[in-house]
């Protein structure tokens, strides 16, 4: 027999960079520009307490919401660096990565036939997450002259004014965007007007190169109506520990915790004790990895300039997106440049509207490697343009 | 400030182009040039040398880390006994430090019996020490802040969102 498999997971078409790994297969002098993860380890002081945990025989369940020490260290990290104001009791939410709590906001505020908007080029999860929801996915592009920024007339034109919730990613994956506090405003001004429940995947938050990041949830009016989501993946270099968490008022965390008490039960207890070490003691690894970031962001930067391939200022997280060169698509370029130059780089259109043309560069990698591959990057754009 | 980001790259790998200094910090690539003169020319930076796991290699490295206790009298001072001291090549470091002991000294030779031989003829003898007691490193895990293990590796996978 055949499964006969749901609609909403034949709705969702397979991943659209499955077919690159299988052409980094056939090299073994790849340089990957491709990837999504720090290539920092996690800061040792952080190992080793999940190592003591470990030994001390802290395997078991934590409360649902998570270990009451890493909420209260949570409220206190993002009140002290995002200026954040969450009740450790009922208002933050430990997760098994911030997927797991994106994932449970679209099933806890989306009914089937609700209108998700969401701001594009964005992380890839989003649109499956409101699919398997039984949401409508209703795509908002951000364009290159606005830097990346989401503006309220780009709501208006895709008609946002009609959705009942909205997705941000600043700083954003894949474009390296940034939202200061004065950009958001209009955005949240159109989140009031329309009324729309704000979902904020703020996970590169940390990784903020020009100036502090500002959260949409602190603007007047914003609170009640927002869910912010933030964890350890990227700035405490965690990504296979699985810890992420949201904040929200009591009422939707609470419907949130409904879902994950049921599917997911607690966040993993040896990466909770991790994470609480992270906040405890690991500012300085943090910082010294964002200073790492900031140089390499510079020096991707420049090079693209010099290669002649225009190229945004990205000021966040650890991406930049610049436009491929005339006559390619993003698809063809990157699939030509794995092929003859063995460097992987992701095509902007997999990230949805606004992508095409663009290609997704990480810079979380060493110096060294950023160096060669953008010596052939160099050599391939010399060579067919 | 752009003098204290060019130290700090510098730091953290001698052999950086200044040309990619200059990508990485947003200076031009003459100020860059112009920051390094200066910090020569003002012995801030005063060398530049190679990490070398000498497991590494075929030939035998042999050091040691040196307890020095010193008298002092009117005439003779810290500085005069390390200047002295710090002359000999074998002297690869050499610190006054606070604890049991006056002076910390690495040395390095190419056989224990060439770095006792230093010792014993020509440390211990110098009037103004009292005492050495001399410790033969075993084992190099880290040095200058490097580690010298195997490493971890890059197991990421090639493509990720």
């Amino acid at each position: 027999m055949t499964f006969e498999l749901s609609d909403r997971v034949q709705t969702v078409p397979p991943s659209g960079i499955r077919r690159f790994f299988e052409i980094a297969e056939e090299r073994d002098d790849v340089i990957s520009l491709g990837v999504g993860e720090p290539d920092f380890a996690t800061p040792w002081a952080a190992r080793d307490a999940a190592i003591t945990s470990l030994e001390q025989g802290k395997t078991s369940y934590t409360a649902n919401r998570g270990k009451r020490a890493l909420r209260e260290a949570i409220a206190d990290y993002v009140a002290d660096r995002f200026d954040l104001g969450y009740g450790a009791d009922e208002e933050i939410i430990v997760t098994a990565g911030a997927s797991e709590a994106v994932d449970l906001a679209f099933r806890a505020f989306v009914d089937p036939g609700d209108t998700v908007a969401i701001a594009q080029p964005a992380y890839i999860s989003y649109e499956p997450g409101v699919i398997f929801a039984g949401g409508d996915v209703l795509p908002v592009p951000t364009k290159e002259e606005d830097e990346f920024r989401l503006t309220a007339e780009a709501l208006e034109a895709a008609g946002a004014a009609d959705a009942d919730v909205l997705v941000l990613c600043y700083p954003n994956n894949p474009t390296g965007a940034i939202m200061p506090a004065e950009d958001l405003e209009p955005v949240a001004a159109f989140a009031r007007e329309h009324d729309l429940t704000v979902l904020s995947d703020e996970i590169y938050a940390e990784l903020t190169y020009d100036g502090e990041h500002t959260s949409i949830a602190t603007l007047p009016g914003m609170r009640e109506r927002t869910i912010v989501f933030n964890g350890f993946s990227k700035a405490h270099a965690m990504t296979g520990l699985r810890l992420g968490y949201a904040l929200g008022p009591a009422d939707a965390i609470g419907a949130m915790n409904k879902i994950h008490q049921y599917t997911m039960l607690s966040a993993p207890t040896t990466a909770q004790h991790a994470a609480l070490e992270a906040l405890d003691s690991c500012d300085d690894d943090v910082r010294e990895m964002v200073a790492q970031y900031d140089r390499r962001r510079q020096f991707v930067l420049s090079r693209f300039r010099e290669i002649g391939m225009d190229v945004f200022e990205a000021k966040g997280a650890f991406y930049c997106f610049p436009e491929v060169p005339e006559g390619f698509t993003a698809e063809e370029f990157a699939e030509a440049v794995l092929r003859e130059q063995g460097v992987a780089v992701v095509p902007g259109d997999v990230f949805g509207e606004g992508g095409a043309g663009h290609l997704r560069i990480s810079y979380a990698t060493g110096l060294e490697d950023l160096r060669r591959a953008l010596d052939r990057i160099e050599a391939f754009v010399e060579e067919h343009t | 400030m752009s003098e204290r980001e060019v130290l700090e790259l510098l730091r953290e790998n001698a052999r950086y182009s200044t040309a990619d200094i200059a990508r990485m910090t947003d200076l031009e690539e003459r100020e860059v040039e112009a920051t390094i003169e200066e910090l020569e020319a003002a012995d801030v930076v005063r060398g530049y040398q190679a990490v070398v796991d000498w497991d590494k290699l075929e030939d035998e490295r042999v050091r040691a880390e040196v307890e020095l206790n010193v008298t002092l009298d009117r005439e003779t001072s810290y500085d005069d006994i390390a200047e002295r001291l710090a002359r000999f090549p074998e002297v690869k470091a050499l610190r006054l430090i606070s604890g049991d002991y006056d002076f910390d000294m690495e040395v390095e030779g190419d056989s224990i019996r060439e770095v006792s031989q230093f010792i014993s003829e020509k440390v211990a003898p110098v009037p103004e020490i009292t005492q050495t007691v001399t410790h033969y490193v075993m084992a190099s895990y880290k040095e200058n802040g490097i580690e010298l293990g195997d490493g971890e590796g890059d197991d990421r996978l090639s493509f990720s969102p």
